[in-house]
């Protein structure tokens, strides 16, 4: 003690006892102040499960089977998780409103409450991707724009196109424009590979890189339109139509004009 | 003469005794050019050169040809701190960073566009018309020369800029030199400085682009126009007009006015466009790198139906003593393309050939009254069409809900069905023309009034056309098939009997038309 006490003058007493107090009323503030994570509910969550079970009877089951199996029409949805639900049905894609090519994104079916129950029994069938919670998807604070485009060009473009703007795949199919999707459901998307669309497992693209895209995707999106009208963003095609029908249109119109006797 | 006048007068003197122009000039300002909107399509050409030559030389004051590898500091976020050229990092820099570089890239683009849009528009007006007749034909071969410069200069320029589009664009410029059999892989080694990319493509092309290309360019405009003046211009028949004159407007002060006019309407109307409408936005593209690549990537609109060839071709390859011939390439990117540009050029010998026909012609012809020429023109459009629209096919399948191969077993089959087809249609289409030409000139125009006759037979009341109109629906030459006899004058057998029998044949084709109205049967009908 009289040793300690033989460093009570010194010039780095007082910033270490600052330091020592802001880092313990730091840990007491957090400690108290946070809250319990208690285990969900039991009975209010078998209580979704069973409602979604419901659902899943009347809407789902004469495709996916009466314990979402699957059937040669439809795939098994055990072990899909809950994120893939609340992408497929949040999105309006399920129910399916026709069996041709791929199922198209359209106003939902159900409530937001009946997809979480949809989801809740899907996923007590087995473990499998989880939807991802708000914290997890603040791309604004965790995203990099650059670091989002650069993985967007390298694994998205060849479908989505360059700008997000959706593209032609084989025999119909196609990928759908970015433009306007909730970040929620590009998460998603990109953990259950819906459709004709790979998984992006968290080794492949990690939770960072994943908000990186997102944000770039967003920024996308809001971008002005630098050179003025874009057309679409979808490359030559629209630049060579309206350079033939405007452009060319004018010019042969001013010639006609010009040429006319004068009357 | 007033002060003014004297002065001009001596400062006109002055330079005609020493250079002896002024006969040259007064012959040249006498010079008449014939009215029609079509005649002016060739100017747009003409004047959208200029205004690529005045806007390439601005962007060159900022452009780094180099795949030298930087890394972006500039005002655009979302591609700070990314690897790149300093070719596409000096882009970035002209579209954002240059006062009215953007402008400036926009109306380079967009003119280019109308460039080659009004090369072929022009190209189809002299074809349709039979302005390459003799004696034109060398400015045909000129012009032929120019569209496949234009070509090139244009794969070119939309290459330089080194964005992910461009540089998909190299790809497959680069597979397309490589399917070049034996010494494909040789020749793209040399081009490009090694294995792709490499670095050395883009400063390479770039100097072609704005030196060598432009500079043979700036020659065979040149003489393209200088011929046009020498030859003087085509015009189209009308009562006074002959093959042994010209008639118009003369260069000073109507023609003039209304050209110079027109240049400033060609940049307004490009101005225009480029303020407006974005194109070639590079900086949604991102940099080039070999491993990406977008959907719906396409080449500018007149490298389309190349790609569109590509797309359809299906995936055949021979591999013999340790080569790979890739016809999926070779044939729609290299052999299909030079029978067009090689049949096209040689076209007028072609039909004088068939025709027999070696005489000076500077009447141009009304597109129905030659309707195999026409019908083979309408036969090339379509084939060119519907490879234009299956190099687009990803766009069309996601714009109108179609399968992308749907729309290539479309092209894949119309290649060969619609293209005949065309012709047929046409050739009918242009004869049901000159029967109702005939009916015309015969009969008068509807008028649409309805006649009770006395013993209650309707008629419709027909009105002569004008002298002016019956004489342009008739004084028309109609060809006549070739007789080529086996044996000739002299009794002696002619050489090469299975090619006369073809050359007959074809000049029976291009002879079929509905006879045209002589004046003996006007003259009948005037005594009705």
């Amino acid at each position: 003690m009289k040793r300690l006490s033989r460093y009570r003058r010194h010039k780095g007493a007082a910033p270490l006892l600052l330091i020592i107090a802001l880092l313990g009323i730091g840990t007491t503030f957090n400690i108290a102040s946070a809250t319990i994570k208690l285990a969900p509910n039991t009975f209010a969550r078998s209580a979704a499960i069973e409602e979604g079970k419901q659902i899943f009877l009347k809407g789902c089951s004469s495709c996916h089977g009466l314990n979402a199996e699957g059937s040669a029409i439809a795939p098994s949805l055990i072990g899909v998780g809950a994120a893939s639900v609340d992408f497929q049905v949040g999105t309006g894609r399920m129910p399916m409103a026709d069996m041709s090519t791929q199922a198209v994104r359209k106003a939902p079916v159900y409530t937001p409450e009946q997809t979480a129950a949809l989801a809740a029994y899907v996923e007590s069938l087995a473990p499998g991707p989880m939807i991802p919670t708000e914290g997890q998807l603040n791309y604004e604070r965790d995203g990099s724009t650059a670091e989002g485009g650069e993985l967007f060009r390298n694994n998205c473009a060849m479908c989505h196109n360059f700008a997000g703007q959706g593209g032609a795949l084989t025999q119909g199919k196609y990928a759908p424009t970015l433009m306007g999707v909730e970040p929620k459901y590009i998460y998603e998307a990109l953990i259950t590979g819906p459709q004709a669309m790979p998984v992006f497992s968290d080794k492949t693209i990690t939770p960072a890189e994943k908000l990186s895209l997102i944000k770039w995707i967003k920024a996308a999106e809001a971008e002005p339109n630098l050179g003025g009208a874009t057309m679409g963003r979808i490359g030559p095609v629209t630049e060579g139509l309206l350079a033939w029908i405007l452009g060319m249109g004018l010019l042969i119109a001013v010639a006609v004009w010009l040429t006319t006797k004068a009357r | 003469m007033t002060t003014a006048e004297k002065r001009v007068g001596a400062i006109a003197n002055f330079v005609d005794e020493r250079t002896g122009a002024a006969g040259w000039v007064k012959k040249s300002l006498n010079k008449v050019f014939p009215d029609h909107w079509s005649f002016m399509l060739g100017e747009v050409c003409m004047y959208s050169f200029i205004i690529l030559l005045l806007s390439g030389t601005f962007l060159t004051l900022w452009f780094d040809p180099s795949q030298r590898e930087v890394i972006y500091d500039g005002v655009y976020e979302p591609l700070q701190g990314l690897k790149m050229s300093a070719a596409y990092a000096s882009t970035l820099d002209i579209s954002f960073e240059i006062r009215g570089g953007l402008l400036m890239r926009q109306i380079h683009h967009w003119s280019a566009n109308i460039f080659m849009a009004a090369i072929v528009a022009h190209l189809l007006r002299v074809f349709f018309t039979g302005a390459f007749r003799k004696p034109r034909e060398f400015n045909w071969i000129l012009g032929i020369i120019l569209v496949t410069l234009g070509l090139v200069e244009g794969l070119f320029g939309y290459s330089l800029p080194d964005d992910l589009l461009s540089g998909t664009g190299l790809r497959i410029t680069s597979a397309i030199i490589q399917a070049i059999p034996l010494v494909g892989t040789y020749i793209t080694f040399f081009l490009f400085g090694g294995a792709f990319p490499g670095v050395g493509f883009i400063p390479r092309i770039f100097t072609l682009h704005v030196l060598l290309i432009p500079g043979i360019f700036l020659a065979v405009i040149t003489i393209h126009v200088m011929l046009v003046w020498y030859q003087k211009h085509t015009q189209f028949a009308g009562p006074g007009k002959t093959e042994k004159n010209v008639v118009g407007h003369p260069i000073l002060p109507v023609y003039m006015a209304k050209a110079g006019g027109f240049f400033f309407i060609v940049f307004g109307v490009t101005a225009f466009l480029s303020a407006v409408a974005s194109i070639n936005p590079i900086w949604l593209y991102g940099p080039y790198t070999p491993g990406q690549i977008s959907a719906g990537s396409q080449p500018d609109w007149y490298m389309g139906w190349l790609d569109g060839l590509v797309r359809m071709a299906p995936p055949w390859e021979t591999h013999a003593f340790g080569h790979t011939v890739s016809w999926n390439i070779l044939i729609p990117a290299l052999i299909v393309p030079g029978i067009l540009f090689t049949g096209m050029a040689l076209y007028p010998f072609i039909e004088s050939w068939i025709t027999g026909d070696k005489r000076e012609h500077h009447l141009l012809d009304r597109p129905r009254n030659v309707p195999n020429r026409t019908a083979l023109g309408v036969m090339s459009i379509t084939f060119v069409m519907i490879s234009l629209i299956n190099g687009g096919n990803d766009i069309l399948a996601t714009a109108f809900d179609l399968s992308i191969n749907q729309i290539m077993w479309f092209s894949r089959i119309s290649i060969f069905v619609l293209p005949p087809l065309a012709f047929v249609i046409t050739k009918r289409l242009c004869l049901s023309l000159q029967r109702a030409d005939r009916e015309l000139v015969l009969h008068g125009k509807e008028t649409g009034r309805l006649v009770r006759m006395p013993s209650g037979e309707f008629v419709e009341v027909h009105e002569p056309i004008s002298e002016q109109k019956r004489f342009i629906l008739t004084s028309h030459e109609q060809p006549t098939p070739l007789v080529l006899e086996d044996i000739d004058s002299r009794g002696v057998r002619r050489a090469g009997t299975l090619k006369n029998k073809l050359r007959v044949r074809l000049s029976k084709a291009h002879a079929v038309a509905i006879p045209k109205v002589t004046a003996q049967e006007l003259k009948e009908i005037e005594h009705h």
